[in-house]
């Protein structure tokens, strides 16, 4: 599903260059449930970004189920973006002054998906999270784990091959964070192939393979047991 | 562009403005203002113009009142303060000589520059009253309001008939309330004279009022004996003449013929009505041209105004652009997007500034229609200017919205979504 060889990015400060990513080699195949974790400050935000080409590498190769990611233009991104992949944020980025529903129903309209399928699937989605009574309401209306799984659902919604999620549970409580992780772990089940970075390694161990990031190089690359969310709700 | 009509852009559109109600407001206001200025002068203007094309549509505009005086300056043999009389003939001479006359009105009378009114008697009642000699074509110079009866005709002059026109204020003056005047007799200065008609104020006319006696002006010289000489002259040129160089030359001739000195200033006295006209009618079209750029003004203000709040918008909503972007949006709908709403909010400012300026324009008029002497009838703009003023509202709302567009779209997505 994703194929990362090589892979370099670097900033620019003034007159400093900061090498963030100092060749990264990756391969994650479909339904894979990765963690991407390290020390603060070690990559992780930009790797997932580049991943989500909502930023671009310097060096190396990129393929994202068999597309080249390469020197796209804002239009193809965005068009990318919209078919392959679901966003899932920390600060959960919903659109304050659009309910629930059509929070979730936005990736769709982006889609071109007509009105009456949006609302359908919307309502299908927030269902799936356990939120088909809160559709209407706003999100300043939730807590913040809902708030957390409507994201889920817009993520869902557009029916990506690979999820992104840039630390998820990093806003919320441990309770509420297993409860989301309870969602993830269902929704890779079905075969969703799901990226989470992380700090927590209680987090980590819900997955099922832990990526170490350290000094711009992958450190260590493990396979771990899956531990059940659902045990914990 | 298929987007602009798909009912979920719009959606979207008043998602926006729905949330921002307040700066939605006080961004239209502005161009509300715009356009109500707009409508409001350019209606104000052409109310103008009409209460001036009324008051004088049946009026010679064009035209000179033509009088002899005394010289100023010794010439041919002749001393200084020589008393100058224009003649009948003179008319003729005129009309014939002169480019672009259209006609030549020859008039005399009593009681206004010359002798006391003379007195106007019926029966019992009688007062003094000013006496026109006149042909029928003074009509075309002030047209008469003729009330009862008729005004002076040709078989009048030609017949030297004793018969009169007088105004209304004579027939209350001189005459029962319930007493038809028509076909009775007055007596002016002596002799008899029947009555044909009675004419009613107009604005337009320059000595008469409603106080006057019109007779044929072969009567008036016979009656009072001024032989050829007439008082003074209307000398009417055709609507698109230059009616100074028609002075000019009229002055030049009658020099000529009365051994006047060329340069004499003070010999004809001439009122010249034409440019009068043309300062009001420059004066009216100045109004407009006024009108028309500060409205464009204010409304490219307005628009202004509409954009440099988009683009404080736009900078208020960079996240949630970067949102929208991350979930699959293209650089293209979200400035469509912008531009649109940009558009839309001018649009909506625009007419709803229209129909306030159209309920301001009718309140006005139904207020200066009791006003009867003031020039101004039918405020209204022109669907032209209308059309005009909706397009350059909405090009410019586009070319405004163009800058927070780009600006909106200039932001990466990484860097939006980083925004706090
Ligand atoms: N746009 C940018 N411009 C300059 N430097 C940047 C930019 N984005 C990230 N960096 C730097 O790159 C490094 C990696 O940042 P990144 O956000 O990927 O770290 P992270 O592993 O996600 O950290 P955290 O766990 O704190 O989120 C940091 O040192 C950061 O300061
Ligand atoms: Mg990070």
């Amino acid at each position: 599903m994703i194929q990362i060889k090589e892979l370099h990015k670097s900033y620019r400060m003034g007159s400093n260059h900061l090498h963030v990513l100092k060749g990264i080699n990756l391969d994650i195949k479909e339904g894979e449930f990765v963690s991407i974790m390290g020390s603060s400050g070690s990559g992780k935000s930009t790797l997932l970004n580049i991943i989500g080409m909502l930023d671009e590498a310097e060096k190396g190769s990129y393929i994202l189920d068999d597309v080249p990611i390469k020197n796209l233009s804002e239009k193809k991104a965005a068009i990318y973006r919209n078919k392959f992949l679901g966003f899932i944020f920390q600060s959960f980025n919903l659109i304050n002054y659009k309910n629930a529903a059509e929070n979730v129903a936005l990736p769709l309209y982006y889609q071109g998906v007509p009105r009456k399928i949006r609302k359908e699937k919307s309502l299908y989605y927030l269902e799936k999270v356990g939120l088909a009574d809160w559709a209407h309401h706003l999100p300043s209306e939730l807590s913040g784990g809902q708030k957390q799984r409507v994201a889920i659902a817009r993520a869902l919604a557009s029916e990506p091959k690979v999820l992104l999620a840039d630390e998820p549970t990093g806003a919320l409580d441990t309770k509420t964070s297993y409860e989301v992780m309870d969602f993830l772990q269902g929704i890779n089940d079905e075969g969703k192939t799901i990226l989470v970075v992380t700090h927590e390694p209680d987090i980590a161990d819900m997955t099922k393979r832990i990526v170490m990031l350290k000094d711009g190089v992958i450190e260590e690359d493990k396979v771990v047991e899956q531990v059940r969310a659902s045990q914990y709700v | 562009m298929k987007f602009i009509f798909t009912r979920d852009t719009w959606q979207e559109i008043f998602g926006t403005i729905r949330k921002n109600k307040l700066r939605t407001a006080i961004t239209v206001i502005g161009v509300f203002w715009g356009i109500l200025l707009f409508i409001g002068l350019q209606g104000a203007a052409k109310g103008v113009e009409n209460g001036f094309d009324m008051a004088f549509k049946d009026m010679a505009t064009n035209s000179i009142f033509l009088w002899g005086q005394q010289t100023g300056i010794p010439y041919a043999g002749y001393n200084r303060n020589r008393s100058v009389r224009i003649e009948l003939s003179d008319t003729y001479r005129i009309a014939n000589q002169v480019e672009g006359v259209q006609f030549v009105a020859p008039r005399n009378a009593k009681g206004i520059f010359d002798g006391a009114p003379p007195l106007v008697v019926n029966k019992l009642k009688s007062g003094n009253y000013k006496v026109f000699g006149d042909y029928p074509v003074i009509d075309k110079v002030s047209k008469k309001k003729i009330r009862k009866g008729r005004f002076l005709n040709q078989k009048d002059i030609d017949e030297k008939r004793k018969i009169c026109v007088i105004g209304e204020r004579i027939q209350k003056e001189l005459f029962e309330k319930d007493e038809d005047p028509i076909g009775q007799y007055i007596k002016i200065s002596n002799i008899y004279f029947q009555v044909v008609g009675v004419y009613k104020k107009n604005n337009t006319d320059f000595f008469e009022g409603d106080n006057s006696v019109f007779i044929p002006f072969t009567t008036f010289k016979r009656v009072f004996n001024t032989g050829n000489r007439i008082g003074w002259m209307v000398i009417a040129g055709y609507p698109d003449e230059d009616i100074v160089a028609i002075e000019e030359k009229t002055k030049t001739l009658l020099k000529r013929r009365y051994d006047v000195h060329p340069d004499d200033e003070r010999a004809f006295g001439a009122a010249n009505l034409g440019e009068m006209f043309g300062k009001i009618t420059g004066f009216v079209k100045g109004l407009k041209f006024t009108a028309l750029i500060v409205g464009i003004a204010t409304i490219l203000a307005g628009v202004i105004a509409i954009g440099n709040i988009l683009l404080i918008t736009v900078k208020e909503r960079t996240k949630e652009i970067g949102i929208r972007r991350a979930l699959g949006a293209k650089p293209g709908e979200i400035r469509g997007q912008i531009i649109l709403e940009s558009v839309f909010l001018t649009l909506v400012a625009g007419i709803f500034g229209i129909t306030i300026g159209g309920l301001l324009l009718s309140t006005l008029n139904g207020w200066t229609q009791s006003l009867e002497d003031f020039p101004f009838v039918n405020p209204t703009v022109s669907l032209e200017y209308i059309g005009m003023a909706l397009g350059l509202m909405v090009v410019l709302g586009t070319l405004i919205g163009l800058i927070p567009a780009q600006r909106a779209v200039n932001v990466r997505p990484i860097e939006a979504l980083r925004e706090e």
